[in-house]
C-alpha cells in the first residue's frame, strides 16, 4: 500500500455571492475536483498549481484539518479526518507563512514542549535536536524568543520543531518564500538530506520552481482543483508547446541556417538560435546543422520550467 | 475503566505542560507579572468597595445583611476567576480562526479544546481569586458551620467554576460560525457573574427562572448559599434545589462540550 493515497477526491464550498444590491444567492465552488493520486514512502514531490488551484484545501485534507466532501484519502492507512490526532504523530507539517512555534517563547521551550506533546523519548529528542541544532545552525538562537527571530531562522526552527518527532511524511507549505539565496540553498540541501538519510517523505508546495528543480523528482500540477500533470520533472519538458533552444556559433556569419525540424528564431552575427520542439531528440538536428555549416560551438538551452507551466495553465484555460 | 482514565490522563498532563510552559514564560518578567497580579487585586477590592459603600445607607438588599451577600459575592467571584484561569484562551477561538492558529493546532496529538485553554495560560486572575477568596472567608465567619454545609460549600466552588467554564466554552463557539462574537460570550459569563453578585431576590422571577432553568447561572452560588445561611428560598422553590449544583455543572459542561463537538465538526467541513 502506498504511504498516502488519494482517490476521486472532491471538496466543494458553499459560498453566498451578490446577485443584487442586497440580495445574496448560495452558489457551490469546487475546490479540488476529482483528484487522485497516490504517494510512495521516501519520494520527494513537488506540488504545484497556481493560486486558488486547490493546494491548500488538498493538504488540509491530507492532514485531517478539512473534511472532503466526497472520495477517499489513506495517509499512512488512515483515513486524515478521522483519526487526526493518531495521524499527527506520524507527519510533520511547516506553513511558511506563519509559524507553528509559540510566540513569545525561545525555541528551547517550544522544543521541550513539542516533545511532550509527542511524547518523544528523552535519548532520541536530545538526539534529533543536536543534529537539526547542527544542520540547521540553530544553536545559538536556542534561547531568543521566537519573536525576535528573523524569517530565515524562524523558518529552520519550524521545521527542525515539526521534524523532533520522526515523522514519516512533512508537509511544506511555501517553505523558501521571503528567504534569501543563501538560506534557500541551505534548507534545500537540508531537506534532500533528510529525504535521503532518513527516508522522510516530502511534499511541498511552492511558487519557486528552483525548489522543486533542486528537490523534487516528480511534481504534481494542480489547476482548478484537477492535477493536470503528474510525472517526472524532466517528463513536464515535454508537456504543452515548449521548446528546447539550439545555440550554433558558426565559424563565419551566414545567412538564416535551413535544416529540418527546426526554426532559427534570431540571428547576431555568427550566432544563431534555432528552437525544435522540447519532445524531439536535439541529435539529428545538431548533425544536420554539423554537416553543413562550419560549426565553431553548440550548445543547447532547455526550456525555464516556469515557461513549461505557463503553457500547461494556458492549455486548460487559466490566467 | 483502564481506557476512560488514560483518556482523561494524557490530555491533563497536556494541559499540565502547556500551562507551565506559559506561567514559566511569564515568570520571565517577574516585575510584570507580579504588577498585573497586584493591578487586579485592587480593581477587584475596589469592586466590593462599591457594595460595602451602599451599605453605610442601607441595612439589607432584598431581605439579606451584607455579611450574606459578601457571601454570594466571594462564591461567585472565586468561581469565575479559576474559570477563567483554566479557560486561557477560549474566548479568542475566532482570532485562532482567523490567522490559521486553529489549523496548526488541528495537527497536534492533542485534544483541540486542552490545546485552545491552555495557550496562553495565565494566572493574571490570581489578584481576583484572592480578592474572591478573602471576602468569601471574612463571610463565612458569618455561616454556622455543620459537616453538610461544608461539603455543600467545597461542592459549590467546584460546581461553580465547571459551570462558568462551561459557560465560557459554550458560547465562545459561536465564533466558529461568526468569528468576531468574542462579547458575546462574555455578556453571559462576566454578566451571569455580576448578577449573581447580589441575592437574586432583589429581581423580578422572570430572572430567577431564566437563571435557574435556561442559563444555570444561579446554582454558581444563590441555591448553595441559601442552605449555607439556612434561609427558606424567597421564591418558594423547593429545598433540593439548593443541592442541585453539581447536576447543574455536569449538565452545562455536557452541553458546551456538545457545542465545541458541533462547532469544531463545523470548521473542518468548511474551513473557515
Amino acid at each position: 500500500m502506498s504511504l498516502i493515497e488519494v482517490r476521486d477526491l472532491t471538496r466543494t464550498f458553499a459560498v453566498r455571492r451578490r446577485s443584487g444590491r442586497l440580495r445574496r444567492s448560495p452558489s457551490v465552488v469546487s475546490a479540488v475536483h476529482d483528484l487522485s493520486f497516490t504517494i510512495e514512502s521516501g519520494e520527494m514531490v513537488g506540488y504545484i498549481g497556481p493560486n486558488g488551484a486547490g493546494k491548500s484545501t488538498t493538504i488540509k485534507m491530507l492532514t485531517g484539518i478539512l473534511v472532503p466532501t466526497s472520495g477517499e484519502i489513506r495517509v499512512a492507512g488512515l483515513a486524515p479526518s478521522a483519526r487526526r490526532t493518531d495521524l499527527a504523530r506520524r507527519i510533520g507539517v511547516v506553513f511558511g507563512q506563519r509559524t507553528t512555534l509559540w510566540w513569545d517563547l525561545p525555541l528551547r521551550d517550544s522544543f521541550e514542549l513539542l516533545q511532550k506533546i509527542y511524547r518523544v523519548p528523552h535519548d532520541r529528542f536530545r538526539r534529533n535536536l543536536d543534529e537539526f541544532l547542527e544542520l540547521l545552525d540553530l544553536g545559538r538562537l536556542l534561547d531568543t524568543p521566537v519573536r525576535q527571530l528573523s524569517l530565515g531562522q524562524r523558518m529552520r526552527g519550524d521545521i527542525a520543531a515539526a521534524l523532533l518527532h520522526d515523522p514519516d511524511i512533512l508537509y511544506l507549505d511555501e517553505p523558501t518564500i521571503g528567504l534569501d539565496v543563501i538560506s534557500k540553498g541551505r534548507l534545500r540541501e537540508f531537506l534532500r538530506r533528510l529525504n535521503a538519510e532518513r527516508g522522510t517523505t516530502l511534499l511541498l508546495t511552492t511558487h519557486d520552481l528552483q525548489d522543486i528543480e533542486a528537490l523534487c523528482h516528480r511534481v504534481i500540477v494542480i489547476d482548478h482543483g484537477t492535477a493536470i500533470f503528474d510525472g517526472a520533472l524532466g517528463d513536464l519538458h515535454g508537456q504543452g508547446g515548449s521548446t528546447r533552444t539550439l545555440v550554433v556559433d558558426l565559424v563565419d556569419t551566414a545567412p538564416a541556417i535551413e535544416v529540418p525540424g527546426a526554426v532559427v528564431r534570431k540571428v547576431e552575427g555568427p550566432r544563431q538560435w534555432l528552437s525544435f520542439p522540447a519532445g524531439a531528440s536535439a541529435a539529428p538536428i545538431v548533425a544536420a546543422v554539423a554537416a553543413s555549416y562550419d560549426v565553431a560551438d553548440l550548445s543547447i538551452q532547455e526550456p525555464a520550467i516556469e515557461d513549461v507551466i505557463r503553457d500547461l495553465y494556458s492549455a486548460t484555460g487559466s490566467f | 475503566m483502564a481506557e476512560v482514565s488514560t483518556s482523561i490522563v494524557a490530555p491533563a498532563r497536556n494541559y499540565v505542560d502547556i500551562a507551565t510552559l506559559w506561567v514559566r514564560a511569564a515568570w520571565a518578567y517577574p516585575g510584570s507579572f507580579l504588577m498585573m497580579a497586584f493591578g487586579s487585586l485592587l480593581i477587584t477590592a475596589l469592586d466590593f468597595v462599591g457594595i460595602w459603600a451602599m451599605f453605610a445607607s442601607i441595612d439589607s438588599l432584598g431581605g439579606f445583611g451584607l455579611r450574606e451577600i459578601a457571601l454570594l459575592y466571594g462564591a461567585t467571584g472565586v468561581g469565575i476567576g479559576l474559570a477563567d484561569t483554566m479557560i486561557g484562551s477560549v474566548e479568542r477561538i475566532g482570532v485562532y480562526v482567523r490567522t490559521g492558529r486553529l489549523d496548526q493546532m488541528l495537527t497536534r496529538p492533542v485534544p483541540l479544546m486542552v490545546q485552545v485553554c491552555a495557550d496562553q495560560f495565565t494566572l493574571r486572575r490570581l489578584g481576583r481569586i484572592t480578592q474572591a477568596g478573602i471576602v468569601f472567608g471574612w463571610a463565612a465567619t458569618y455561616v454556622d458551620w455543620t459537616p453538610s454545609r461544608i461539603v455543600v460549600a467545597v461542592v459549590m466552588v467546584a460546581s461553580s467554576t465547571v459551570i462558568f467554564f462551561a459557560m465560557f466554552t459554550g458560547f465562545s463557539c459561536i465564533q466558529f460560525w461568526t468569528t468576531d462574537a468574542s462579547e458575546f460570550a462574555n455578556a453571559f459569563t462576566y454578566g451571569g457573574n455580576t448578577l449573581t453578585q447580589y441575592p437574586l431576590s432583589i429581581f423580578p422571577r422572570e430572572i430567577m427562572v431564566g437563571l435557574t432553568f435556561v442559563v444555570p447561572i444561579a446554582f454558581v452560588n444563590w441555591y448553595p448559599c441559601l442552605y449555607l445561611l439556612g434561609r427558606e428560598d424567597p421564591f418558594g422553590l423547593p429545598q433540593w434545589l439548593q443541592f442541585c449544583s453539581p447536576v447543574a455543572a455536569v449538565a452545562s459542561l455536557a452541553g458546551a462540550l456538545l457545542i465545541w463537538r458541533t462547532g469544531v465538526r463545523h470548521y473542518t467541513s468548511t474551513g473557515s
